[in-house]
């Protein structure tokens, strides 16, 4: 294996229109890393996960897989670049009039050659490590906001992907199920050797399970930190993203006493 | 390196204990084994316990778990105590993820016998239900309306300036286009039968009478039923999706007043004076076929003055206050009462033009009866 990372921003800045969003941000993604994406509600995280997927252009600068370009690169290929991800969106993105297990069964249906026994034995297994087996014949709309947040997930790893994006995976889920999803998320880096890329508020599994981290900030509109989040908590230069991440620090004290 | 066909052994250690052995590359494109024949093997032997042992296991993926999954599932349907033994560490614990929460029964779903949804009796039932919400609905918007006029409803005029908008000059284009046409066809079904009487002159009336009674009004209802009625169930419909209108309801904000009414007043505005338009355009498309004929201008204006009658204009907008409060009532019911999902926005939506269409179609009928009796 080359020493390249597996992702790279190159300059890149954000914008709707004329409105700025963040401006010259530059990092790399490593191979197995768990990357998180911090800041601020409305500092621009989703929007950075929806140019990194390609949703949304740059307004200027480059985002490259593998050293390849992303941005510049041609539809077919940004499709084929694509097949290898799995994505969850902030809103879930289930199909509201497919059934969960359908939901799962759709990009196996289309991408692999799987049998169908095949497919309903994967699906249950997919959908069991999300803690939702059992649910298969269930629309999203029958079922809590939570366990479409895990629906979703199954979804975006039904392929084992390659990279696994995931917009605040575990907003909305108790404690419990979060700490799952955790592990959950390291067993999948692990087993298949997966890239992740989340935007998360979990303090808890920010410190658990990332090794790297990137802070955008929504006052001077760029990045102000990047690196292993445990770290940024300790020595980080920017006073904002040490109170970020202390607030762990402190609700442990708190809980000590 | 060539891959290995996947495979299982079951090897008995002990009495009733037995080893499942796994070999091979467990992976897409591989005749992966089926778990019911294992199963089957594993009923036939009854075994106390079961170890899977994964020592001289290949590569693998989701389908080798999805096969320890079915493992683990029936070992503890059967209450066979199960492990695991030399399986990949992720593959291990990936597996206590898959098995950490048990899997969920869906509770059975009481489906009435054939014989009991095909009672008159009931579907009778399910109709009356269905006339009642109608009716009660409309009881809501009566409330709303008379806090409306009392000045105590939560209906904001701009919401209402932003409807009339959409459903009046939006709509000029296509109630223009059809009008025409419709008075042009109109003139063409009359010409060919009063040629034969050499009668071709009242055109005008038939064109005037049958536009300001009859075909204005419900062409243009129509046309604004595909347009509008389905526009507001669709809506409103997106809103239950994203629960806006529980957020509307616990603000404690009647939706129907804030909702439903500025649509259903905007309507009521906004179609008589479409009707009004499209009579006239009609007019001027029997105009165009009537000279086409060798009516002069002249002759069709004079005709057309003497035809025309206050009555007959009345009728076609009593009729379009009718019809606006039908289409506007059939779109929002249709909206409020939506499921949550794209699939039943959809449904709305359609159920809302099929609503609107019967309805506009029964009540024209009607009140045709009531003025023919009447003698207007
Ligand atoms: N489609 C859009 N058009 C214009 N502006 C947008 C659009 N989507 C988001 N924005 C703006 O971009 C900024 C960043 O939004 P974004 O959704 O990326 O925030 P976020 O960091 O993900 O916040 P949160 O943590 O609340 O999800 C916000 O100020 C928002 O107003
Ligand atoms: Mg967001």
């Amino acid at each position: 294996m080359s020493e390249q990372p597996h992702i790279s921003i190159r300059g890149v800045t954000m914008a709707y229109g004329p409105r700025l969003i963040q401006r010259d941000l530059s990092f790399d993604v490593n191979r197995g890393d768990i990357f998180v994406i911090m800041g601020g509600s409305g500092c621009g995280k989703s929007t950075l996960l929806k140019h990194m997927l390609g949703l949304i252009q740059p307004a200027a600068g480059d985002i490259l897989y593998n050293g390849k370009s992303f941005t510049r690169a041609d539809p077919a290929s940004r499709d084929a670049m694509r097949r290898g991800w799995g994505i969850t969106y902030q809103s879930g993105g289930l199909f509201s009039s497919m059934t969960v297990g359908e939901n799962v069964t759709l990009p196996m249906q289309l991408y692999t050659r799987y049998s169908e026994a095949e497919i309903r034995d994967v699906v249950n297994y997919k959908l069991a490590l999300v803690g939702l087996a059992g649910y298969q014949s269930y629309y999203p709309s029958e079922i809590s906001g939570g366990m479409r947040k895990r629906a979703a997930l199954a979804r975006a790893i039904a392929l084992d992907p390659d990279i696994l994006f995931f917009d605040e995976p575990s907003a909305g889920l108790d404690p419990i199920s979060s700490s799952l999803l955790d592990e959950l998320i390291v067993q999948l880096k692990e087993s298949i050797g997966a890239t992740v890329v989340m935007v998360t508020h979990e303090l808890p599994s920010i410190f658990s399970i990332a090794n790297n981290s990137v802070y955008l900030d929504a006052n001077s509109k760029t990045m102000i930190a990047y690196g292993n989040p445990r770290e940024l908590r300790d020595h980080s230069d920017q006073p904002v993203v040490r109170q970020f991440l202390a607030r762990e620090a402190s609700a442990a004290a708190e809980n000590a006493q | 390196m060539n891959p290995q066909a996947p495979a299982y052994e079951l090897i008995e250690d002990a009495p009733h204990a037995l080893r499942l052995t796994l070999s091979g590359d467990w992976v897409q494109a591989q005749a992966i084994p089926d778990f019911p024949a294992l199963r089957s093997e594993l009923l036939a032997l009854s075994p106390e316990q079961l170890a899977v042992d994964g020592s001289s296991l290949g590569e693998w993926d989701s389908l080798l778990m999805a096969f320890l999954l079915q493992c683990h599932s029936f070992c503890s349907a059967e209450q066979i105590p199960f492990a695991a033994h030399n399986l990949p560490g992720s593959a291990n614990r990936l597996l206590e993820v898959a098995t950490a929460v048990p899997s969920h029964q869906r509770p059975q779903e009481v489906r009435p016998p054939l014989l009991e949804r095909l009672n008159p009796l009931v579907a009778l039932r399910s109709l009356w239900a269905d006339l009642r919400e109608s009716v009660a609905f409309l009881g809501d918007l009566g409330i709303g309306l008379a806090r409306l006029v009392s000045g105590r409803a939560n209906t904001r005029f701009s919401d209402f300036r932003h409807f009339c908008y959409q459903a009046g000059p939006d709509a000029f284009a296509i109630i223009s286009l059809t009008s025409i046409l419709v008075g042009m066809i109109l003139a063409y079904l009359g010409a060919v039968q009063l040629k034969l009487f050499g009668a071709e002159i009242y055109v005008a009336d038939l064109v005037l009478i049958g536009m300001l009674r009859e075909m204005g009004v419900l062409m243009t209802a129509v046309v604004m039923a595909g347009r509008t009625g389905a526009a507001y169930a669709a809506q409103l419909g997106t809103m239950q999706t994203n629960e806006e209108i529980d957020a509307i309801t616990t603000m404690g904000v009647s939706p129907v007043e804030f909702l439903v009414l500025p649509r259903v007043l905007a309507l009521l505005v906004m179609l008589p004076l479409l009707t009004i338009y499209a009579d006239l355009l009609g007019v001027i498309g029997g105009a165009i076929v009537a000279g086409g004929m060798g009516i002069t201008m002249l002759q069709y204006s004079a005709q057309i003055q003497d035809a025309i009658s206050l009555t007959h204009f009345m009728v076609g907008l009593s009729k379009s206050l009718v019809f606006a409060v039908l289409i506007a009532v059939a779109g929002c019911r249709s909206g409020m009462q939506s499921g949550r999902g794209s699939a039943a926005v959809g449904n709305a939506a359609t159920d809302a033009v099929v609503t609107a269409i019967v309805y506009l179609i029964v009540a024209d009928a009607a009140m045709n009866i009531f003025y023919q009796q009447l003698g207007i």
